[in-house]
Parts: structure tokens; C-alpha cells; sequence
């Protein structure tokens, strides 16, 4: 392969440099129909599970046909997608922000087609490329993180999580007959990438291990002031030690006082921590983003750990769909899931679920464990 | 014929839901075909040997990509996230494996020859592989390596008239829902206003200055379909504060059980007759509606805007006329400190171009949290460490009982000298005179 250059030289770098214009306007890419009565919609309607038409003051209508899909694509899958839109919709397409591809045409025999056409396209290994659905009261497509594809800190995979988890609940991405919309996230570890800290069900990668200390290296890759400074719990401290002889700065970790949040690893690249006994995953439950009815909240941890059981993590989809199943039994309509865990009460929440409370489930972080103890004679037997 | 065995990814090509696994297989094949006759810049087999180094993680449980490492395009410090395999010999295709972040166009629409712009660069420049989208709401494309890098922006920026996102410690790429576009509900231009932040600010989003990352996201509506009050520093909301439009003879036409309620999101299970009393009206978080004698009453005074009635009946009930947008600061996921949710600062604020007024609370807050905020301090926690008060004093903003859930509990004020009679400075000898030790 010969390297072909663009046009950049790197003897004079500020040549023709363009640099800081942003993206492209958005109006370059909405279909005819949208900017034209952008800002003028009257209603809209979900005709049937992954089809929606918006109608605008002026009488337009806009049919939209959503599709889920993996997140991780390569160029093959998005041309294909291309060749979609253009036989279908004019060239224009857009994605959710929950990772879902929506094809929008003006009639409703066109979102027929296209939905069929959308079902019917499948990959080799036997998958749907494109299935229909993801609307309304249901599960959409999980918004997720990179995990062990492509990314240095995860305890768990991403992709991988989040297809064993989809196919375990895809006939609830394909219909809509959950009490209101339950929103199902994803990070690989406690930074949280994917903000699950505020989703109906949130899939957590966790460590159960401290960071090992490289004394080799620590000194010439980190900046020791930072890996101490980087520890919530002030677990680390400056030492010396002896490494072949030789004396060298490094950290100590004060093991028992770190909750395995990784921050130190994320600053210090001498102190790794995943290990395969180790990690796993928790499953949190509750959170919010909407305003409807209740304000936001915060997802609560449910179950502490799982173990990482790849390819298809069968007791985390165990637990997912136990959870769901309770739910879709017991809510009331509109009521999302953390409303009906907080009416029946959170020790009734566990009863009906099937899921084990055990003492990691009660909050020992600083303040905000306070607010998450009881104190009321108000509980149930 | 693949060229490492992944027995245990295989297991993911099945089931119903996408396959990422069948999707990188499809173009490894078509990278090791290569029908078009590509002079790939980077090894061809790279999606192989990224299934490769992928099935190794499945069976050790760990991953075997290393960490960072400083890389980026002349000029930026954001846009580029440095990545390497630590089993570069056993699988060289993706020993160098960069990420480079694209801006992404507000709201998320294409047209299909941008993308296929972007996969003809990516085919010849990177592994072929790509997230649509990745958290922060950027196009990112995955792996590439070094000497791409310069290239791969000329191509973005001279060809596409795109630019790079943000990483590192400068503001992440702002991000929107969809809005006005096609929404009834989108009380503000949120892709306008996004695009005008991204680029009034292409300053910091390229050029690291700040303490720690900071992130404008923008809902239209309370629905909060980007999440912005849950992970944004910045989390601009649209709402109203006027009435909500009632067209009576539909909330008949719910109430006759003409139209399917909450828009047809429940059809999949039968819930029974649609109940206007106890399905909206008993539902309203502040009980400021009435149903009676057929005619639905809000008392939009005590309306809290939670979006469940117009959510529940949207052909009858439509949101207010006098829009603008909310503003709340200081969401963040756990690390380091806990969970925070954006707390409200602007009950409400205009969101007309050319955003004067959003952008002096920004411009105001930056400038206190770049001088007080500590090292990978988010706003957030540079407000709980340093009070709401502070806050409300670097933006000119007088508190208001809106900006608190309820009181405080603890009566230890921090009054300040001038708020006391006669201020803090006095002698001890005037107090003796009264009072014997």
C-alpha cells in the first residue's frame, strides 16, 4: 500500500488549513417535507410498533419507519442503509438518539413497503439487519459504550451485553404492551460513558479487585500527585520502594478503603485493575430522564454482581427479563418502572422480581447513604 | 475463510437482534475481496484482527486494548482518542486502532451522499468500522492510525465541510434532540441553538482549557429525549409559561374513544376504555386539572409542565405560545463524587438568535469554574464544594424559591459581613465593659 496524502503537508502545515468550522448545517439533510413544516407539527401518532406519522398544521404528513439497530456498524452496513433511504426516501435519513435508524416517507403504503423491506433483509448468520420497531410503550434500542471492542478501562463487554440482551427482550422492542416506555442502558464501567445513572434498567460494568501497582513503571508513566489526588476514597499514597534494587517512587493503596471505581487507573495507566474473576456486572433499576408524572431519578442498584459470562451473559438476561416480567405484571399504565418499585415499596420489589437483598445493596458512599436509609415505621412485612 | 477463530463471538450471530458480529464479518469480506480495488492506507485484514483481539477478551474476561496515548491533529487537543492493542504482534491489524470523533449534524439527519462521503474515506483511511452515534451524540469512526490522522481531516474538512467533536478536557460536542423538526412538543429551535453553541464555541470544544469536560445537551420539551438534565453541565430545557391550548371538541373525540390515547404508544395490550378522569386528570403530579360536564380545565398556574396531559391526548392539548427554555447545571454520572442530576438555575430564559443572554451564563460560569474548578472537577461538583450561592453570584442571578426542592434543614448560614448591622469588627474591650470574664 502507498500512502496517498489529501492534500495536507506536513512541511507547512498551515497551508490551506481550515480548521473550526463545526458540523454541517443541519437544514442540508432534512427531507423536503420536514423543513417544510419544521416548527408547524400538530400531532403525531404511533400507527403500529415502529411507525409513527407526524401531521402538520398545513396538512403534511410524515410517516417514519424506525428500525433498531447494533450501534457498532461498519461502511458495508451504512451503504446498504444508504441504498435504502435512497430507493425509499429521497436520499434522507435519520438516527435517534437512542441508536435507532428512522426512514421517513409521505405516504402510508410507502412505510408499509418499507417496513417490509426493512424486516425482511437479514445478515448471514441469521440476524435481523434492520428490525422494525423500538416505539411507544416498550423497550427501544439500548444506548450503550465500547467495552472490550475498543476501549481501556471495561470490565464487561458492550456490543456483546447488549445483543444477548436485546434478543432476550426483542418482543418487547417489536410491540408495545410494557406500562410506559422502559429505557435499558449501558456502561462497562463506573465512568459511565453511556449515563446509565438515570435509566429504567441499567446494565454497570464493575471491579471487585484494587488496582495492581506496575512499581517498574509507575514513575515514568504517571504524574503521582494526580493518582492520589484521583482516589474519592483516599485509598493511595506516595511511597518508595524498592524495585531491583533500586529505589523508586511509586503509590501504596490502602486496599480496604477502595471501591474499585477505576479513577485511579483512568490517571494512572501503572495501576491496572481488571481481572477476570473479578469483574462483572450490576444491575440498577428506577432511574429516570423524563419530567412526566414524576421528576427524574436516579437508578438504583438491584444486583450487585454478576459475573461476566460471555458470549451471552445468560443469568444477566435472566435477570433483566425477571425484572421486566414483574414489572409488565404489576405497573400501572403509565407508571415507569422505578413509580411502581417506589408504590409497592422496595422490599416488595425484591419479592416479586425474585432477586436476593443483600447487605452491598445498602449505601455506604458518604451523604448520600443517609438519604437512602429508612426512616419511617412505615414498611412492609 | 476468517482469519482467527472466534468460537465464542460466533454465538452472537444468532437471535433476532443485529449481529455487530455478522455486520464486521460482512466487511471483512469485503475488505479481503476488495472489489473496487482500494489502496487501503490501513491493513486491510484490521476488522479481522479487531474480531480477533475480541474473542481473546471473551475468553480471558479483560481487555487487551492499552491506554491512551497523546494523539491528535495539528492545532486541536480534542477530536482524536489515542488507542493500541496490547497483543500488537498477534494481531498487528489493529495495533494502532484511533478513534477520531466527527461532529455530528443537529439532530441527526443525512443525506445518503454525505454518509457515503464518510464511508469512502473510512474504506480507504480506517477500518471500515464506525458508531452511529457514540454517547456524546458524535459520528465516531474506529480505528485508524497515526499518519491518517492529518489526512483524514483534510478530507473532512475540505471535501465535507465537517469538522472534528471534542474530547478531552474542553466542551464535548454539544448534542440535541431532533426538536422542532418533527416534534409538536419542541418548545425551542434546539438545532439551531446547538449549532450556533457548537460553533460560537469551536474554541474550547478544539482546544483543551478547562478543568474537565463540559457538555452543552438541549431538549426541546420536558420529555428530555437527549437526557439532558441526567448528563449534561449544561442542560438547556425548552418549556413554556402560558397556557396550554385545549381544542375541546377533541378531548371528546379521547373521551369517545375516537382517538387512541398517549398517541397509540399502548396499543399492544388492552388497558380498557380510555378513562379522561383517572388516566389524566388523577395522574396530574399538581391537580390542576378538571374534567367536567365533558370540558377539560387546566389551571395553568399551578401547572408544572410535566408533559403527561399532552403526552396522554396530544391532538387535543398542545403546549404553550410564550416558549422559551429552562436552564439547570451540573449533571454527571458517578465518578468521582456520585451521581448528580443538573439543578435549576434559569426558570426561564428567551432562546432567540442570537442567544445573548444563554451565552452570558455560560461565558459567566466558565469563567468561575476555569479559576475555582479543580482538576477533573466537573461543574457540578464544583458547585456542591462551593455552594449554590456562589453560583447564583458569578451568573447575577437573585435566588428564587424555584431553584430549591425545599429549605434547608440546618440553620448554619454563611451570612455574609455586609448582610450583618454594624458588620464583624469589634472590640473586645467595649464587650468587657459590659460582661466580667
Amino acid at each position: 500500500m502507498a500512502f496517498i496524502s489529501s492534500g495536507y503537508n506536513p512541511e507547512k502545515p498551515m497551508e490551506n488549513r481550515i480548521t473550526d468550522i463545526g458540523p454541517r448545517h443541519f437544514e442540508e439533510f432534512l427531507p423536503p417535507v420536514i423543513k417544510k413544516n419544521k416548527g408547524t407539527w400538530a400531532y403525531h401518532e404511533i400507527l403500529e410498533p415502529g411507525v409513527l406519522l407526524h401531521v402538520a398544521d398545513s396538512g403534511d404528513k410524515v410517516y417514519t419507519v424506525r428500525c433498531g439497530a447494533a450501534r457498532l456498524m461498519t461502511i458495508t452496513h451504512i451503504r446498504e442503509i444508504c441504498d435504502i433511504a435512497d430507493k425509499f426516501c429521497g436520499g434522507h435519513l435519520r438516527f435517534t438518539t437512542r441508536n435507532n435508524i428512522e426512514f421517513m416517507v409521505t405516504t402510508e403504503d410507502e412505510a408499509k413497503a418499507l417496513k417490509k423491506e426493512l424486516n425482511g433483509r437479514k445478515f448471514s448468520g441469521g440476524s435481523y439487519k434492520f428490525p422494525v420497531g423500538g416505539t411507544g410503550a416498550g423497550v427501544t434500542n439500548i444506548v450503550h459504550t465500547q467495552g472490550w471492542v475498543h476501549c481501556h478501562t471495561p470490565a464487561t463487554d458492550a456490543s456483546g451485553t447488549v445483543k444477548a440482551t436485546m434478543d432476550a427482550v426483542f418482543e418487547e422492542f417489536t410491540s408495545m404492551r410494557l406500562p410506559a416506555p422502559v429505557r435499558i442502558a449501558m456502561a462497562c464501567c463506573l465512568n459511565m460513558c453511556g449515563a446509565v445513572h438515570c435509566s429504567d434498567i441499567a446494565i454497570l460494568g464493575i471491579h471487585r479487585k484494587p488496582p495492581m501497582i506496575d512499581h517498574e513503571h509507575l514513575d515514568n508513566m504517571c504524574e503521582v500527585p494526580l493518582a492520589v489526588a484521583a482516589c474519592p476514597t483516599g485509598a493511595i499514597r506516595p511511597t518508595k520502594t524498592e524495585w531491583q534494587g533500586k529505589q523508586v517512587n511509586t503509590v501504596a493503596v490502602k486496599e480496604e478503603r477502595c471501591m474499585f471505581c477505576g479513577n485511579c487507573y483512568t490517571m494512572c495507566p501503572s495501576m491496572p485493575l481488571s481481572d477476570k474473576e473479578g469483574d462483572g456486572i450490576a444491575i440498577m433499576v428506577g432511574g429516570k430522564i423524563s419530567n412526566r408524572i414524576t421528576r427524574p431519578a436516579f437508578s438504583k442498584v438491584v444486583v450487585p454482581f454478576i459475573p461476566n459470562e460471555p458470549p451471552r451473559w445468560p443469568t444477566m438476561t435472566k435477570v433483566i427479563t425477571q425484572i421486566l416480567d414483574a414489572y409488565s405484571k404489576g405497573a400501572r399504565k403509565y407508571e415507569r418502572l422505578g413509580d411502581w418499585a417506589n408504590r409497592i415499596g422496595w422490599e416488595r420489589f425484591f419479592e416479586v422480581c425474585g432477586l436476593e437483598f443483600s447487605h452491598h445493596l445498602i449505601d455506604d458512599f458518604r451523604d448520600p447513604a443517609y438519604y437512602t436509609w429508612r426512616q419511617t415505621t412505615q414498611f412492609k412485612f | 475463510m476468517a482469519k482467527h477463530k472466534t468460537p465464542l463471538l460466533d454465538q452472537l450471530e444468532s437471535g433476532p437482534w443485529p449481529s455487530f458480529v455478522s455486520d464486521i464479518k460482512q466487511e471483512c469480506d469485503s475488505r479481503a475481496k476488495n472489489a473496487k480495488g482500494v489502496d487501503y492506507q490501513i491493513p486491510a485484514d484490521c476488522p479481522d484482527d479487531l474480531l480477533g483481539v475480541l474473542e481473546m477478551s471473551y475468553v480471558d474476561g479483560e481487555t487487551h486494548w492499552k491506554h491512551g496515548g497523546i494523539v491528535g491533529v495539528f492545532g486541536y487537543g480534542g477530536g482524536v482518542i489515542g488507542r493500541y492493542c496490547d497483543q500488537p504482534q498477534m494481531f498487528p491489524g489493529v495495533a494502532h486502532f484511533h478513534t477520531v470523533r466527527v461532529n455530528q449534524p443537529s439532530g441527526l439527519y443525512y443525506k445518503t451522499d454525505f454518509l457515503r462521503q464518510l464511508c469512502d474515506l473510512w474504506e480507504l483511511r480506517g477500518s471500515g468500522l464506525t458508531n452511529m452515534h457514540g454517547s456524546t451524540g458524535d459520528i465516531v469512526l474506529l480505528g485508524t492510525t497515526t499518519p491518517q490522522l492529518e489526512e483524514i481531516f483534510f478530507e473532512l474538512t475540505h471535501n465535507m465541510n465537517n469538522d472534528l467533536g471534542g474530547s478531552g478536557s474542553n466542551l464535548r460536542t454539544p448534542s440535541c434532540c431532533l426538536g422542532q423538526s418533527r416534534c409538536e412538543f419542541a418548545c425551542i429551535d434546539t438545532q439551531q441553538l446547538c449549532y450556533d453553541l457548537t460553533n460560537t464555541y469551536q474554541d474550547e470544544l478544539h482546544r483543551p482549557a478547562f478543568p474537565y469536560k463540559f457538555k452543552f445537551k438541549i431538549d426541546g420539551c420536558p420529555n428530555g429525549c437527549v437526557a439532558a438534565i441526567a448528563r449534561s453541565d449544561f442542560s438547556i430545557i425548552g418549556t413554556w409559561r402560558d397556557e396550554i391550548r385545549i381544542d375541546q371538541k377533541v378531548v371528546a373525540a379521547y373521551a369517545g374513544g375516537e382517538i387512541k390515547p398517549n398517541a397509540g404508544a399502548h396499543a399492544g395490550r388492552d388497558w380498557g376504555k380510555f378513562d379522561i378522569q383517572k388516566e389524566v386528570v388523577e395522574r396530574c403530579p399538581s391537580g390542576c386539572i378538571r374534567y367536567e360536564g365533558g370540558k377539560l380545565e387546566i389551571n395553568n398556574k399551578e401547572c408544572v409542565r410535566c408533559m403527561h396531559c399532552i403526552n396522554t391526548m396530544p391532538r387535543a392539548l398542545r403546549i404553550g405560545n410564550d416558549r422559551g427554555a429552562s436552564i439547570l447545571c451540573g449533571a454527571k454520572a458517578p465518578i468521582l463524587d456520585g451521581p448528580q442530576m443538573s439543578s435549576l438555575l434559569v426558570p426561564f430564559i428567551k432562546a432567540e438568535e442570537p442567544y445573548s443572554e444563554i451565552k452570558e451564563v455560560i461565558e459567566n460560569i466558565w469563567d468561575w469554574w476555569m479559576e475555582e474548578g479543580k482538576n477533573r472537577e466537573r461543574l457540578g461538583e464544583t458547585m456542591k464544594r462551593l455552594s449554590f450561592q456562589k453560583l447564583l453570584d458569578v451568573t447575577n442571578i437573585k435566588a428564587d424559591a424555584r431553584h430549591v426542592r425545599e429549605p434547608r434543614h440546618n440553620p448554619y448560614i454563611f451570612w455574609k459581613e455586609e448582610e450583618v448591622t454594624g458588620g464583624w469588627k469589634r472590640e473586645i474591650a467595649d464587650y468587657r465593659k459590659k460582661h466580667q470574664k
